[in-house]
């Protein structure tokens, strides 16, 4: 049930998940021995795991934001300011 | 005319009555005792007996007081109990009517800390199995606390230091006080709505146990435990310990803690990305370097570089093998004609017939052919075949002679 909670609205696997899968494959293809289609198959997939963990690490905003609770009851944001 | 002065009963207990309240004594004190008979009526009142080893006292404590006492009566537990003593018209008795209470030889908030914790724990809300993971990267992180506080302005501190984009969404709530646990509680809520954190953040700065109390709260605490996205608690220091770092899903010792656990390292995060992916591409490239080299190693093998070489290897061998069998035979055929010739020669030398060519003849009895060796074997008349080295002659013994022996 965890596994679903943190991939909520990701539409792909978390970055761990990611980063995890890559460094097995990385083991797999190492110390395995694989037929040639396999390791390219297992090299591909690496690939995108590298490149998806990339790109969630260059994702975030870097914003800093408060909640705000409006006159109706509904939750608004509003950034929040720190020194 | 009756001179006896008679009183009403509810003279007598208003008299007695007003004779307790006006005790100075009875007015206000202290009583330590064990609770027994303890009913929580549904108006909210507590109805009890104290007791010792001799005697007992009944009590009474008004909801108004009652929902004061944090922690939870119950009998057998030894208390000391605050109030007056008065009369209970109706009934007549008199009680004691409680205005505090607090357990006999520890602290109210103590005994009401360890009766949640023990509740909980036996419900299960503690256990293990029930601690999710907090996601290694999370989208980003929600935290409930006092917008004020120096705890939330470490937190972003330290959080952006590790990780300069990460997103941070921070529900305003009270932290100590009446209404901090309902505040909490609020904010968890909200939290839990926004679909982009993947985990929250509950705490505030050090303080008192009274300040912190607010963590102590059953329903926060349930809250933390219903809560959709995993908690991490934040209270205080090291060494403060809150219902709510029991049921969240990681204590973090501090509130600074807490964000260095909660907020990945980016460059370390970085680093084991293109770690795994140099390591990736390495090991492909070992890959197809190996299957070269052996390829290469196998194409360079005579077989395959030179086909025939192994047919006129073949060649070669059956040649020389048909040489050594024909040397042998040679061989062979040449030693047994020399032997022949010796034999031939030895078999020469021991023939009569070479005696005969020098001089001497053989005696065979005739016809028969036996040759003859004693002149016992013959006598006159017998006919014998002389032999001679070129010829033979029948011939007829006349006479016969033994030979005188030496």
């Amino acid at each position: 049930m965890t596994k679903e909670t943190m991939g909520a609205g990701n539409p792909e696997c978390s970055f761990e998940e990611a980063l995890e899968r890559l460094e097995q494959i990385v083991k797999k293809l190492e110390s395995e021995t694989l037929t040639l289609s396999q390791a390219i198959e297992l090299y591909e997939e690496g690939v995108r795991m590298s490149r998806l963990c990339a790109r969630q690490l260059e994702l975030a905003e870097g914003k800093i934001e408060k909640l705000l609770e409006k006159t109706d009851g509904s939750l608004a944001r509003q950034p929040f300011e720190v020194d | 005319m009756d001179q006896r002065r008679i009183l009403s009963v509810s003279a007598v207990t208003r008299y007695l009555k007003g004779l307790l309240e006006g005790d100075p004594l009875l007015g206000a004190l202290w009583v330590r005792g064990e609770l027994s008979n303890f009913k929580r009526h549904s108006s909210g009142h507590l109805y009890f007996t104290l007791k010792d080893e001799t005697a007992q006292l009944k009590g009474i404590m008004f909801r108004s007081r009652a929902d004061r006492i944090p922690f939870q009566p119950e009998n057998g537990l030894s208390v000391l109990v605050y109030g007056y003593i008065s009369v209970y018209e109706r009934d007549g008795t008199y009680q004691l009517y409680a205005e505090g209470m607090e357990p006999d030889g520890r602290g109210s908030l103590q005994l009401a800390f360890d009766q949640l914790k023990a509740k909980l724990q036996a419900e299960g809300l503690f256990d293990e199995c029930r601690k999710r993971p907090i996601p290694r990267l999370p989208r980003g992180i929600g935290i409930a606390t006092s917008p004020t506080g120096a705890a939330l302005r470490d937190m972003v501190k330290i959080a952006r230091r590790r990780f300069p984009g990460v997103n941070l969404v921070i529900a305003p709530a009270f932290v100590q006080g009446e209404g901090a646990p309902a505040s909490l509680i609020k904010a968890l809520r909200d939290l839990n709505t926004l679909t982009d954190i993947d985990c929250i953040i509950v705490g505030r700065g050090g303080g008192s146990m009274e300040e912190l109390w607010a963590f102590n709260d059953e329903g926060l605490a349930r809250a933390i435990a219903a809560s959709r996205l995993p908690v991490v608690s934040a209270v205080g220091h090291e060494t403060d310990f809150t219902i709510a770092d029991f049921v969240a899903d990681l204590r973090a010792p501090t509130p600074s803690a807490a964000a260095e656990l909660v907020v990945p390292d980016w460059s370390e995060l970085r680093r084991r990305v293109n770690q795994a992916r140099e390591r990736l591409d390495y090991s492909l490239k070992q890959s197809w370097e190996r299957r070269r080299r052996r390829y290469h190693e196998l194409v360079g093998r005579p077989v395959l570089a030179r086909p025939l070489d192994r047919i006129r290897q073949l060649y070669q061998t059956v040649d020389g093998l048909e040489r050594r069998l024909n040397q042998h035979w040679t061989l062979r055929a040449q030693e047994a004609s020399a032997r022949l010739g010796a034999l031939a020669g030895r078999l020469e030398a021991l023939s009569p017939l070479a005696v005969l060519g020098r001089g001497y003849t053989v005696t065979k009895s005739y016809p028969g052919g036996r040759a003859l060796t004693s002149i016992g074997q013959l006598a006159v008349g017998d006919w014998v075949e002389v032999i001679f080295r070129d010829g033979a002659a029948i011939c007829r013994v006349t006479g016969t002679g033994g030979r005188e022996e030496g």
